[in-house]
């Protein structure tokens, strides 16, 4: 068993079970947690593909910024965890013949011969000068320029969707901007010239 | 020639459409004398042509009226067949219409239907003109059904009554189940024949018989297709001329006004299957087993039915026993291939059996509409005219020699003895033979107790009593004279000689009449030879003793019936024919109905089908709403297990 | 070494972890979220092995897309879940029913 086996055998055993948690944890938040370290095993297989630009990407967006942002969503929301568990007994027979189902009729079909290593030959090593972040730029600034313009399109909507989603209108005693006022201030609104007479400094009046 | 044709039959129809459309307008004179001018002219002219046919020696004649519609090969037509049997039919029918046209005028002078009863009697003219002188079996179905409704509607002419309105419906049905018979024979004869007109099928007969033809009646049982095909026909005989067991209508249908019994059950309607048998002789001759069944059928009739008249009370319901009696004697003329003779006896029987009925009518009349024979006796003081037609009318009708009924009467007998058809013929021969006894016994048993004897009415209806008006009383004259006379002149010719020649056709191994022929040396010599002949001998024994049981001692009677009170019992339920068609049929059929009704209407189509559907509907719904949870998680699930599905069948279908 | 087909099969056990974690939830829209998660990050494994072994870099490209398009809608789906809870104080997911058929 080489290195490389072992690692890819641990993580995927230790990606799988931690799935499986997330999926019967109790607690919201322990979900949650069992869902990042997912993420961390996914990206360590990912590293193992030779692709270390996604999974770092993985880690730091993903993990990074959704992965909080359902844990801040969690933890805003007051759950009542006890009430919760009745329902999942109730689907589990049925639920369990579809999963089932389904892992046999994808094992039938990924698991064969299809896609073993006599159809797809495992690839030679790359040289240690490879980077793939350059491959993917290389790929993403030309040919698929039009498609990143369009998911940056995407997370702008998202942004505004989830703001306007989610934003309750201006409280009352906290301060907020006002763009549109802002913006159409005048010199005369902030800016009032007195004319005063110079005062005699304390030191002038000395002087003199 | 041929318009006057059309015009008999057309007048009756005009006269019954003036009688009965415009009723109201032209009152009760208007209307008796319209249809009586058109029934008037109808005899005239029939005797006309009767005349020319026999006297001059005219042509037959056979055409197409109107052609009503074409079906492919099949011409549907109104035409005439006038020749001697039609033209001799034709006198008869509308003589004694005309006779009772004219008594009606007395009989239902105080009834607020008249003009609907002069409209149906010459309805009913119209009708049996056309079925007689039909050349095809459509025209003569239709008549044949004409008359069928016209004998409801006038049965049931007093429909206010219950019995009336349950005597004419079952009149109807009885010859319903009579007619189908008929359409099944009428449809053989066109199936096997390929045409609906006489000629074409007569012309046709010899050539099918010879290849022996036969058809599957049930599967696996061959019979011949002329038996089958004259057995049908029979039955619509059986039906129409009351015969066992289709019998049981007529004596309801006395319900009706005397008048319509005398001309519909006695002289015509009834006479119908008779005449149709006779003018299908082609057919039945070469049908062995059809002639033994008819000859069967009819002797059981003619004793049977007689056996009734003895213990009837009411004096038109001993008339109608013994038209269903003497009917069945015509058919075992026929039956013995003697169609001449059933024809003849037809004939004659017409008219002394029309003058018998009406005679009872004038009796009615006389005792304010009460028939009970039992309370009636010693009325020939009062009713003199009445009292000899009647007289007149018994003689002829138990076949007194020289009268009319002798004649043909006698034929028949000795047709029946002539006659060769094995068993058959043998107890048809011994049925008629007694039945002389029993038609004298009761004859004059009913002649006995309404004329002679003690009076049995109390002194209201004494003082009322008297003759009927002229009238009533003349059509009896007038149907007492050929009751005497008719057979002296006719007997010859249309027995023995050529009268029936290309009309009725009998095949030489049948030929009874020839065979009898060689006795016949005229009316005067045949009537002397009662004395040597057994029926007269057993008329003279039943007059003798209707004469010592009604008139000497009317004690016996009554101690007779305690007597034989099983024998009795039977004859009193009419041997339970009615009491067995109540309850097996008409009970049955409402039983069956009130099932079909409640297992197949109520619950399958209500409840299976229609509610059934509309509730199917629900319940699918209601399966189907469960699907529309408003749940998230229900109808992901639902993706994925399609989506697994989807997998599922290409991989099978793939590996 | 390792072949293709162990990656596939390991990401179509994460993919139906993925759908068990949908059918079997039901009292909890968060828990529905994370399986979403779980599901695109095995499409996304299966794609960056099927880069490697194609030796074709435009599967981490649509990676890269995936990863954003789930980023925003992980986001939106946060806030529609804020706002059921506002509404109803609860996020059972058997209560979103009213359009019940």
């Amino acid at each position: 068993m080489t290195i490389v086996q072992l690692i890819f055998y641990g993580c995927s055993v230790m990606l799988i079970g931690s799935a499986l948690m997330v999926i019967t944890s109790k607690n919201s938040v322990k979900s949650v947690m069992f869902l990042i370290l997912t993420f961390f095993f996914a990206a360590c297989i990912w590293m193992l593909l030779e692709s270390e630009f996604l999974a770092i990407l993985l880690v730091l967006v993903y993990v990074g910024a959704v992965m909080v942002l359902f844990l801040f969503v969690v933890m805003m929301i007051d759950i009542d965890f006890a009430a919760m568990r009745q329902g999942f007994t109730k689907y589990l027979p049925v639920g369990l013949v579809i999963a089932a189902g389904l892992l046999y009729a994808l094992f039938t079909v990924l698991g064969s011969e299809a896609f073993g290593p006599g159809a797809f030959s495992i690839p030679d090593a790359r040289p240690a000068d490879y980077s793939s972040v350059t491959e993917l730029g290389m790929l993403l600034y030309t040919k698929y320029f039009y498609p990143f313009e369009i998911a940056a399109m995407i997370l702008m909507v998202a942004m505004i969707a989830a703001i306007s989603l989610a934003f309750r209108g201006k409280r009352k005693g906290t301060k907020s901007q006002n763009i549109g006022e802002q913006v159409l201030v005048k010199k005369a609104d902030r800016l009032r010239i007195i004319k005063m007479p110079s005062e005699k400094s304390a030191s002038e009046e000395t002087n003199s | 020639m041929e318009n006057l044709y059309l015009w008999i039959a057309l007048a009756p129809m005009i006269g019954a459409i003036i009688a009965g459309l415009f009723g109201k307008q032209i009152g009760k004179t208007g209307a008796h004398l319209a249809t009586i001018a058109g029934v008037g002219f109808s005899t005239v002219a029939s005797m006309m042509v009767l005349k020319y046919l026999v006297v001059d020696g005219g042509e037959a004649y056979n055409a197409s009226v109107y052609t009503w519609a074409i079906v492919g090969d099949l011409k549907l037509e109104v035409g005439f067949l006038i020749d001697n049997l039609t033209a001799m039919m034709m006198v008869v029918v509308t003589f004694v219409s005309l006779m009772v046209h004219i008594y009606t005028i007395g009989y239902m002078k105080d009834d607020p239907g008249y003009q609907r009863f002069f409209c149906y009697i010459s309805l009913f003219t119209f009708a049996m003109l056309m079925l007689v002188m039909s050349n095809n079996f459509l025209q003569l179905f239709f008549g044949w059904e004409a008359v069928g409704l016209v004998s409801y509607l006038l049965i049931g002419f007093w429909y206010k009554k219950d019995t009336a309105i349950y005597a004419n419906l079952k009149a109807f049905m009885v010859n319903r189940v009579g007619d189908f018979g008929f359409l099944l024979g009428i449809a053989g004869v066109l199936y096997f024949f390929e045409s609906l007109d006489y000629a074409t099928v007569f012309g046709k007969v010899e050539a099918f018989v010879a290849t022996n033809p036969t058809f599957d009646v049930i599967a696996g049982s061959e019979w011949s297709a002329m038996t089958a095909i004259c057995i049908c026909l029979f039955i619509g005989a059986m039906g129409k001329s009351a015969q066992v067991p289709l019998h049981v209508w007529l004596p309801d249908s006395m319900e009706g006004p005397t008048p319509i019994s005398a001309l519909i059950h006695a002289a015509t309607m009834v006479t119908a299957g008779v005449f149709m048998v006779a003018r299908m002789s082609p057919l039945f001759e070469y049908s062995e087993t059809a002639l033994a069944f008819i000859l069967v059928i009819g002797a059981t009739t003619a004793l049977f039915m007689g056996f009734l008249g003895l213990v009837q009370n009411d004096i038109k319901r001993v008339i109608a026993y013994s038209t269903l009696s003497q009917l069945g004697y015509m058919v075992v003329a026929l039956g013995s291939s003697a169609y001449a003779a059933g024809v003849f006896h037809l004939m004659t029987h017409a008219f002394f059996k029309a003058l018998l009925f009406l005679a009872a009518g004038s009796v009615i009349i006389g005792m304010h509409h009460v028939q009970d024979m039992r309370k009636m006796g010693g009325l020939h003081k009062y009713m003199p005219i009445t009292w000899i037609t009647s007289l007149i009318g018994s003689l002829a009708l138990i076949g007194t020699p020289f009268f009319s009924g002798y004649y043909s009467k006698d034929v028949v007998i000795l047709a029946a003895g002539h006659a060769d058809l094995g068993m058959a013929s043998t107890y048809a021969y011994y049925a008629v033979l007694s039945g002389v006894f029993i038609t004298a016994l009761y004859s004059f048993r009913l002649f006995f107790m309404v004329f002679h004897g003690n009076e049995r009415f109390d002194d209201h209806t004494r003082e009322h009593l008297k003759e009927s008006p002229w009238v009533v009383t003349l059509p009896l004259i007038l149907l007492a004279i050929p009751s005497v006379v008719i057979a002296w002149f006719t007997t010859g010719d249309m027995l023995f000689g050529n009268f029936f020649d290309g009309v009725i056709t009998v095949l030489p191994q049948h030929d009874v009449l020839k065979e009898i022929s060689a006795e016949w040396h005229g009316p005067v010599s045949f009537g002397l030879h009662a004395i040597s002949s057994l029926p007269f001998y057993l008329a003279l024994a039943g007059v003798v003793t209707a004469w010592f049981l009604y008139v000497k001692r009317p004690d016996i009677p009554a101690m007779l019936e305690s007597k034989f009170k099983w024998l009795h019992t039977l004859f009193v339920n009419k041997y339970y024919f009615d009491d067995f068609n109540q309850t097996v049929f008409a009970d049955g059929t409402v039983k069956i109905g009130k099932q079909l009704w409640k297992q197949g209407d109520e619950k399958l189509i209500d409840g299976l089908m229609v509610n059934g559907t509309a509730k199917s509907v629900g319940v699918l719904a209601s399966m189907l709403r469960n699907i529309q949870t408003g749940q998230l998680s229900t109808y992901a699930f639902a993706m994925i297990i399609g989506l697994v599905g989807f997998l599922g069948w290409l991989l099978y279908s793939n590996m | 070494m390792i072949a293709l087909s162990d990656y596939l099969v390991v990401s179509a056990v994460l993919f139906t972890i993925g759908i068990a974690g949908i059918i079997l939830n039901r009292k909890n829209i968060i828990t529905l979220l994370m399986s979403i998660e779980l599901m695109l990050l095995a499409v996304n494994t299966n794609f960056i092995a099927f880069s490697r072994f194609l030796e074709d870099p435009v599967g981490q490209v649509f990676v890269f897309f995936i990863l954003t398009v789930a980023a925003a809608e992980a986001a939106i789906g946060l806030a529609i879940l804020l706002l059921v809870f506002r509404n109803r104080r609860s996020i059972d997911v058997e209560e979103l029913d009213s359009m019940q058929g």
